[in-house]
């Protein structure tokens, strides 16, 4: 029996407002325990929430973003139970009126595009944080996390692989980092994923038992958990075992999901319209504003970076991967208009590898670029007017990271120009040769690989600014003419 | 003159001639509470320094300021539900007996600016929840009438406080008559505010669509200058709504002619105490008398609004109630095998009775499959008796009923069967289902000598409409002049 | 109505209330009659009435995204049963 695998995830991405979503505490990360706390957050009797607009117009943003239906009332409610991060003993959230629905995110995987549906969007308190492992008989707890705004955003279980979840998890991202209003960034918690997988046999359209995954901390643990997860209930129904609807947790060192112990009995949230807070009414005029106000999408932007500089659609999908690192591509192309394709390769190996390496992509905006576009485009320039090398530009670019300086002042300052007059290059060839006569009677003998022997020789005696394909040239024409 | 049986009006007088000072007022209140207090019950907590220094800065505004709020020098009593900063506020329950909040509810923000001086902490049913004052954590308040009987509930050390002269007036909550009935109870004024009209924030939430925070005074001119202060928009509370406050003090003359009086028949029917009947009837008369036109109209569903608020209520408590958790503040059971049991004994310890069964009732009624049989149809049962109202208010422009069905009852009569409790707040509670404005006056007393209220209901934010109408009646009875003998 | 003791025990855990065998049943004894009270609701008939979710007639207020709060910690923790080091201290979950 063939089986697929139906898979949903359900995302909370944090926003990045200034301040939390129903008090004027900041959710600025990394002070000090409880010291981005007030009673509100807190839950101190008598306390009451207050809407943050900010929180507001990101929705709308995200909702617009991925095609979704804007709910012009929605409302609020209080989902209850009991956590020691859960200052009031209930989470304000939204549950029969979100804000958003019926949306979709494309995703392409392996060259086939796909449509996964959105279900709803909705806004959310974030809880706080809970340490469990700081005493064996106590838990320690931060709440300067509680009243974070969240965005909840639940998916059509519309994904058949892990493939396809890892994709949609990716293309949502990019969405809500285009659109500023996340920074995505799994490991550090600002986007969480619950994945929801069951498998099915092929063909039937009824849904298996779902089975719930949760800590996911990376997409990598998400394809990996996904995997293995259908795995087992692939084995456990095969086997005439049944698969329990469950939530449970993925293990990062064991590489696998393991049931969590029933806390309680199936939770009863109880959810209610919360009596603090009025319905939200959003207008066709506040709609049309955020519309208006949206930078151009991930793939819209893709297109036209195939169109206009007619990238490869390869190219296009890493280039769009961050709107700041699309940004910085067309500066650089501005720059030095004449080779798009060059210059893409230079930002797709060079600068996208020093960013990794020096991590300079954590937040949501890259501050740090290993140098400004406009230098890369000049360093472009002097490579395809034969002022250098590539092999220079690649070490002339090292030196940019570091030094700030433009690749002309680089190349004047260290006399680094390539060497591309045949008549002084010859004049190198011959002295070469002439020193090595062994070895020019070894090639004409047949040792064809002394040729990187003597471009070695000739690019030691110019300290390396010989223009390799002349040098090439030269040394073949004088290697055989002088037989 | 013994300083503490002055009216706000009457002290404000004085103080501004100069001829008595806030610290000699405050000290005779205070000496008044030492007196008293042992038989009353009315005081949770006392702020005798602090109260003194409150004073002392008063008389300094005094010296200096103009123009001055009347309630500058003036000492109020919060009932406990009310946070104070740096005061304890215990909400009347053994879960927050030793909580000192780190900041002031927005109403007693706003009476510190205006110079009033808070002198305590008044007692109350814990969290809100009672009739009869009876479900405090702290000796229960006893009715300065007769010691022997409630002050009503649950702002009952608000209305007992104000009724033996140790306060000039205070602040009470009202959720289901609680303001209402005390001051019914204990022969002053009471008023419920419409909904939105004052913040709540601050307030330690009962049921977050009823609360009401409202003035307990000795008369209708107090109750006027106490709303005046407390009334308004505040950016903390986002249902207490943006309009403007109108001038209280200035309407408050202009009497009842052509005022259309609206007399619901469902509020006039048998298991009222007869003379409670009578003196409301009486007190309707006099309200004619003075230019007043009586209409007769109907409230059809007044039968279910106790159903239906003790539904809604519950269930908004249940979850308001959940932060009573031992992590943050309040009480913590000593012993606990782990988290779970720590809520479980926390919460078992810290509540008491009537709170626990609320939150049990509030919990079931919430819980997956009965929502839609209890709490959904609640609300709608609530929206058709607020249609109720709003239709009655097309041919009248008050309200006219009785507070409750007795006088004040006595301490342990109705303790046996809870929902004999539930039964005592008919004529309030679905005032505030519907979010009106809703004030009791004294208009009489029975046979034992126990005050009897006559309850006048307002359109939304016709307050000055309540007071204007409440006045004239006062002024022409002598209710309002009769003290406890205390 | 007949709400058993199940039913209460399933309650009192959702409210995390530990009761005593004497509260149960008090509580049984109550809700019976309490419920049986509400009944007086399905008199009537609510099909098509709109339920009154807030007692005031209105949309949400928002406020401006800037932080206007100094976290007073010390003043937060004051009142805690258990703290360390600006933390709340709480039992673990013992499953």
């Amino acid at each position: 029996m063939e089986y697929e695998a139906v898979i949903g995830l359900e995302v909370h991405a944090q926003l990045l407002t200034e301040s939390k979503i129903f008090c004027g505490c900041s959710t600025k990360f990394g002070a000090a325990p409880n010291h981005h706390t007030c009673p509100v957050c807190t839950g101190m009797p008598g306390v009451l929430p207050v809407l943050n607009q900010r929180v507001v117009e990101f929705a709308l943003r995200a909702t617009l973003a991925t095609h979704c239906r804007v709910a012009q009332t929605s409302r609020w409610a209080r989902k209850n139970y009991f956590y020691p991060d859960l200052p009031k003993g209930y989470q304000i959230s939204m549950y029969e009126l979100p804000i958003a629905q019926h949306g979709y995110v494309d995703i392409t995987v392996n060259k086939h595009s796909k449509r996964v549906g959105l279900t709803r969007i909705h806004m959310e308190e974030d809880a706080g944080k809970s340490i469990h492992d700081a005493h064996s008989d106590a838990s320690l707890v931060d709440l300067n996390r509680a009243g974070v705004p969240l965005l909840e955003i639940v998916s059509e279980p519309d994904m058949r692989s892990p493939e396809e979840a890892g994709a949609y998890l990716r293309s949502l991202r990019t969405i809500l980092q285009y659109i500023e209003v996340c920074d995505g960034n799994m490991e550090e918690g600002s986007l969480r994923c619950d994945a929801n997988v069951s498998i099915r046999p092929r063909g039937s359209t009824a849904l298996g038992t779902k089975v719930e995954i949760k800590n996911l901390n990376s997409f990598r643990a998400v394809e990996k958990a996904l995997h293995y997860e259908i795995k087992r209930q692939h084995e456990a129904l095969t086997t005439g075992e049944r698969v329990s609807q469950e939530t449970r947790l993925w293990d990062a060192d064991r590489e696998a999901t393991r049931s969590m112990r029933s806390k309680e009995s199936a939770h009863d949230y109880r959810y209610f319209p919360d009596p603090d807070l009025l319905p939200l009414v959003v207008s066709n005029d506040w709609i049309s504003m955020v519309r208006a106000s949206l930078p151009e999408l991930p793939s819209a932007r893709r297109e036209r970076l195939m169109q206009t500089y007619k990238l490869p659609a390869f190219d296009a999908e890493v280039l769009t991967t961050r709107k700041d690192l699309a940004d910085y591509y067309e500066a650089a192309v501005r720059a030095y208009p004449t080779d798009p394709k060059a210059i893409s390769n230079w930002v797709m190996e060079s600068v996208l590898r020093v960013i990794k390496e020096k991590k300079l992509d954590a937040g949501l905006v890259i501050t740090e670029w290993p140098c400004p576009p406009a230098h890369l485009g000049a360093l472009v320039r002097l490579v395809h007017e034969g002022k250098i090398s590539g092999k220079m530009a690649k070490a002339i670019f090292e030196e940019m990271c570091t030094s700030d300086k433009a690749p002309d002042t680089i190349v004047a300052e260290q006399d680094l120009t390539q060497v591309s007059d045949e008549g002084v290059l010859a004049t190198q060839v011959d002295q070469i040769l002439a020193a090595h006569p062994d070895k020019v009677a070894e090639y004409r003998a047949g040792r064809e690989k002394l040729l990187a022997f003597f471009v070695g020789q000739v690019m030691k005696a110019t300290q390396g600014k010989a223009n390799p394909q002349l040098l090439n040239q030269l040394l073949k024409r004088k290697l055989i003419v002088n037989q | 003159m013994d300083l503490y049986r002055l009216t706000i009006h009457e002290a404000t007088t004085l103080l501004r001639k100069r001829e008595i000072s806030a610290r000699e007022l405050t000290q005779a209140v205070l000496s008044r509470i030492e007196a008293t207090n042992a038989h009353t019950h009315s005081y949770i907590t006392t702020c005798d320094h602090s109260a003194s220094l409150q004073a002392a800065a008063a008389d300094r505004r005094l010296a200096t300021q103009d123009p001055l709020s009347p309630l500058c020098g003036i000492p109020i009593a919060l009932k406990d539900v009310i946070l104070t900063r740096g005061l304890r506020s215990t909400a009347g329950s053994k879960m927050l007996a030793e909580f000192t909040p780190p900041y002031d509810a927005t109403v007693t923000r706003l009476l510190k600016e205006a110079g009033a001086i808070i002198i305590g902490k008044v007692n109350c049913d814990e969290f809100a929840m009672g009739s009869s004052n009876e479900n405090s954590a702290f000796s229960p308040s006893r009715n300065p009438w007769d010691f022997s009987r409630v002050p009503g509930g649950s702002s009952g050390g608000s209305a007992a406080a104000v009724a033996a002269d140790q306060a000039l007036a205070a602040l009470g909550t009202d959720t289901g008559g609680s303001i209402r009935l005390p001051a019914s109870f204990c022969g002053v004024v009471g008023l419920k505010p419409t909904y939105g009209r004052v913040s709540r924030f601050g307030v330690v939430a009962f049921a977050s669509s009823l609360d009401q925070i409202g003035p307990v005074a000795k008369d209708t001119q107090d109750c006027a200058l106490l709303l005046q202060v407390i009334a308004g928009h505040d950016p903390y509370d986002s249902t207490a709504v943006n309009l403007p406050v109108p001038d209280y003090h200035a309407t408050l003359k202009s009497g009842v002619r052509k005022l259309k009086m609206g007399i619901p028949k469902e509020y006039f029917v048998e298991g009222m105490q007869p003379e409670v009947e009578s003196a409301v009837n009486r007190a309707i008369t006099q309200l004619e008398a003075l230019g007043a036109q009586p209409v007769d109209i109907s409230l059809p569903h007044t039968e279910y609004a106790i159903a239906t608020y003790y539904i809604i209520a519950t269930a908004e408590a249940s979850s308001n109630l959940a932060r009573y958790d031992g992590v943050r503040y309040g009480y913590r059971a000593p012993q606990s095998d782990g988290l779970r049991a720590m809520y479980d004994l926390t919460r078992a310890q810290g509540f008491g009775p009537e709170v626990k069964r609320r939150i049990m009732l509030g919990t079931y009624v919430l819980s997956a499959g009965y929502y839609d049989a209890y709490y959904l149809k609640a609300q709608k049962v609530r929206t058709l008796i607020r249609q109720d109202f709003l239709t009655a208010f097309e041919s009248c422009d008050v309200i006219a009923t009785p507070v409750a069905p007795t006088t004040a009852f006595r301490v342990g009569e109705k303790t046996a069967d809870p929902l004999t409790m539930y039964l005592s707040d008919i004529f309030t509670i679905a005032v505030n289902l519907a979010g009106l404005p809703g004030l009791s006056l004294p208009c009489g007393f029975d046979a034992s000598g126990m005050p009897i209220g006559l309850q006048l209901i307002g359109k939304p934010f016709a307050e000055d409409i309540l007071l204007q109408a409440a006045h004239a009646y006062e002024q022409a009875t002598p209710w309002h002049t009769n003290k406890p003998p205390l | 109505m007949r709400i058993g003791t199940e039913e209460v025990r399933r309650v009192a855990l959702l409210a995390h209330l530990a009761l005593t065998p004497e509260e149960e049943k008090d509580l049984i004894g109550h809700f019976e009659k309490v419920l049986a009270y509400m009944e007086k609701l399905n008199q009537l008939d609510t099909g098509g009435v709109e339920p009154t979710a807030h007692a005031v007639v209105g949309h949400a207020s928002l406020r401006e995204d800037r932080v206007t709060n100094q976290a007073d910690t010390t003043a937060l923790l004051q009142n805690a049963p258990a703290s360390e080091s600006d933390f709340f201290k709480v039992p673990h979950v013992i499953d």
